[in-house]
């Protein structure tokens, strides 16, 4: 998909030369309509042999039966083994204790932060707790007193940062065997709110019309601090170039209190086997090569996507990034977003939806939540139904 | 006679077959989901598939994002449709008025936005409304008025797609209405103007009666094109902000083609296809009315 899609086809002759009974055919489709694609493929029994999917799609794709499963040329393999993976990272694959997707390249959230800016605000390192953050968030405001100015870029059009601080305030986020939403528990309503209050405060831009673009947004400090992922850091160095360029670095994310880390979303990318392939040994072979720690590097220094593979983690290419530091750190504290089919549903529209109706006062926390949780209940009643089926 | 019907049938067949194959048929299997909770688990698994008789369509009117999206559709069709239809009579009578030297070059002018990409477009109209950069609020500073964050606004989001919606199309209704412009005798206007008849008593008797059958046709295509809104908003604010610029069409895509309830995504579309209907209905007596 996108630029793995086009530049995959650089590994492939290395691979048919070792493996010279396989040839690879690569077919490129842009990630946009990627998931689109893939299930009306899935519909006309047009899927590939092997297939990439963002790893938040594999329970979508299990629930069609689309997919292998792979625990048996996992334990046949001297190769791939769940202990040369991220624990969180490897768990995004695994349905009702089987595994259905080797895990690619790898991504999660980082903070993304102006280090001048915090600087000047007090704060020679990042902030390591949500107390920190708030309190730098609040002075930096106020360090811009009377410009139109922000600490940090918290959209209410991306989810991962609540769902984040849901998931460190030890939220399950749903309830019941993931049949019931759990959004207005304690624990996410603490998340939520400590959240809210940056809009509410001003200390993040409420509309997502005011920046146009992150990058220049970031630039021009009009926030100082954004969670994002590896996909951005490329841009960042492109547009923070000349004085700027030793101005901003990632950390790993600030945790509910010192001794807890605060952990972040385990994303990325997995390989996958179609189900009705008729060449799976021949797939796997092939992504068995593309987990062999050179080629995940050689991949890394093509696209910039991450090794999931930990021993490419020690080629020199990315020890000697500095802005990878934090990457590898939060790796280690990484969770799987609930693996059902409706999660995305729920994230996108849901999530979004009502994080947006509270940040903008037209709801209060409290019946943002209430009002979450009932859609999100309506959105699992088919859930429901299965469950109750199948026992 | 007879042989004279089935040559008629034989050479229609290829075009009939492929309707049928390509229009009716799925437009049946669409109604018949629109009865069922068809979605990704059914995909896998037919057997996953509930036949819910009605409550697909019960759903949507509890459904207060479904009220939402209408209330936008129909915010958009009855202030953007005739305010297009307006711009492009105006636009066409202008380039049909003989005072006008390079007709060609408006005209081309004016149609320009039609045919350009809309994707283009979005982008610079996101810059026009840009509350910071923008040249919009850069030249309502001038007579005093405050910035305004156009597209993040949830009151005036739909007003500034509506506003582009209108730049964006009315090029194409102005050629229509050009074309019916030109077929209106000269010596009409010739005898009002002995009967001394002042420039808008031409346009209230003449212009207008005159140009009703295009008008209709001007209307109904427009009406229908614009309850099918979907691409402007989808591009310019994703449905936002606060769903406010969410519209029917959207709403559907959504969850037909992003959460894949195809059986609620179904359900949308006939109620869009039942509003359309209604409203040509409606378009029609009333031009019937009129003429009478």
């Amino acid at each position: 998909m996108g630029a793995e899609g086009e530049h995959i086809k650089a590994l492939i002759p290395d691979f048919e030369k070792n493996y010279p009974g396989i040839k690879v055919k690569s077919q490129m489709i842009p990630w946009t309509a990627a998931q689109e694609k893939l299930i009306t493929a899935y519909a006309s029994g047009n899927l590939p042999d092997i297939f990439q999917l963002g790893n938040t799609w594999v329970p979508q794709f299990v629930a069609l039966g689309a997919i292998e499963n792979l625990n048996e040329f996992i334990k046949n393999s001297d190769q791939i083994n769940q202990e040369n993976y991220f624990k969180g990272i490897w768990d995004t694959n695994l349905i009702d204790s089987t595994i259905y997707g080797i895990p690619w390249y790898i991504d999660t959230r980082v903070l993304f932060y102006r280090t001048d800016i915090l600087k000047e605000a007090g704060f020679s390192l990042p902030p390591k707790t949500w107390d920190e953050l708030y309190e730098v968030s609040r002075r930096i405001k106020e360090l811009f007193k009377g410009q139109e100015k922000y600490a940090i870029y918290l959209p209410t059009n991306e989810w991962a940062p609540f769902v984040i601080f849901g998931l460190q305030a030890h939220s399950t986020l749903l309830k019941d065997n993931n049949s019931f939403g759990n959004f207005s528990g304690q624990n996410f309503k603490r998340a939520f709110e400590f959240l809210i209050r940056f809009h509410k405060e001003k200390l993040a831009p409420l509309g997502i019309s005011q920046v146009t673009n992150v990058y220049q947004a970031f630039a021009d400090a009009y926030f100082s601090m954004y969670i994002s992922g590896p996909w951005n850091v490329r841009e960042f160095k492109k547009w923070m170039t000349g004085e700027l360029a030793d101005k901003w670095m990632t950390a790993p994310l600030p945790g509910p209190d010192v001794k807890t880390p605060g952990v972040s979303l385990a994303g990325g990318s997995s390989l996958v086997i179609s189900e009705k392939s008729r060449n799976k040994d021949a797939a796997w072979q092939f992504c068995e090569y593309l987990s062999l720690p050179q080629v995940q590097i050689q991949f890394y220094r093509l696209v910039s996507d991450l090794p999931a593979v930990k021993a490419a983690w020690k080629d020199s290419t990315l020890q000697n990034d500095p802005y990878m530091k934090a990457f590898y750190q939060q790796f280690q504290y990484v969770v799987a977003t609930p693996k059902i089919t409706e999660w995305e549903q729920i994230a996108f529209s849901k999530i979004q939806q009502y994080a947006e109706m509270a940040a903008r006062g037209a709801m209060t926390p409290d019946e943002a939540l209430k009002s979450l949780d009932e859609d999100v209940n309506r959105i699992l009643e088919k859930r429901r139904w299965l469950l109750s089926k199948n026992h | 006679m007879r042989t004279r019907i089935s040559t008629a049938y034989f050479f229609l067949a290829p075009a009939l077959t492929a309707i049928f194959l390509f229009f009716f048929i799925p437009v049946i299997a669409a109604f018949l989901i629109s009865f069922t909770d068809f979605d990704i688990y059914s995909l896998g698994n037919f057997s996953n598939a509930r036949f819910i008789g009605l409550r697909n369509y019960l759903n949507l009117f509890q459904d207060p994002l479904f009220w939402q999206a209408l209330k936008n559709t129909f915010y958009f069709v009855i202030v953007a449709g005739p305010l297009s239809i307006a711009v492009s009579l105006g636009a066409a009578m202008l380039l049909n008025s003989r005072l006008v030297k390079f007709k060609g070059i408006f005209r081309l002018t004016y149609f320009i936005p039609v045919v350009t990409t809309l994707v283009a477009v979005a982008i610079v109209w996101r810059f026009i409304y840009h509350p910071r950069f923008g040249i919009l609020n850069y030249m309502l500073g001038f007579i005093g008025i405050n910035p305004i964050d156009w597209l993040g606004n949830p009151d005036w989001a739909m007003p500034a797609i509506i506003l582009m919606a209108v730049w964006k199309n009315f090029g194409y209704n102005m050629i229509i209405f050009i074309a019916g412009l030109q077929n209106i005798p000269e010596y009409l206007y010739e005898a009002a103007v002995v009967e001394g008849a002042n420039a808008w008593q031409k346009f209230k008797n003449i212009t207008i009666p005159m140009l009703a059958p295009t008008t209709l046709f001007v209307s109904i295509i427009t009406m229908i094109g614009f309850f099918q809104l979907f691409a402007e908003p989808y591009v310019m604010t994703q449905g936002g902000p606060l769903n406010r610029t969410l519209s029917i069409v959207q709403y559907m895509y959504q969850e037909g083609f992003r959460w894949w309830n195809m059986g609620y995504s179904a359900a949308i579309a006939f109620i869009l296809f039942f509003i359309i209907f209604l409203g040509t209905l409606i378009q029609f007596r009333v031009q019937k009315s009129s003429e009478i």
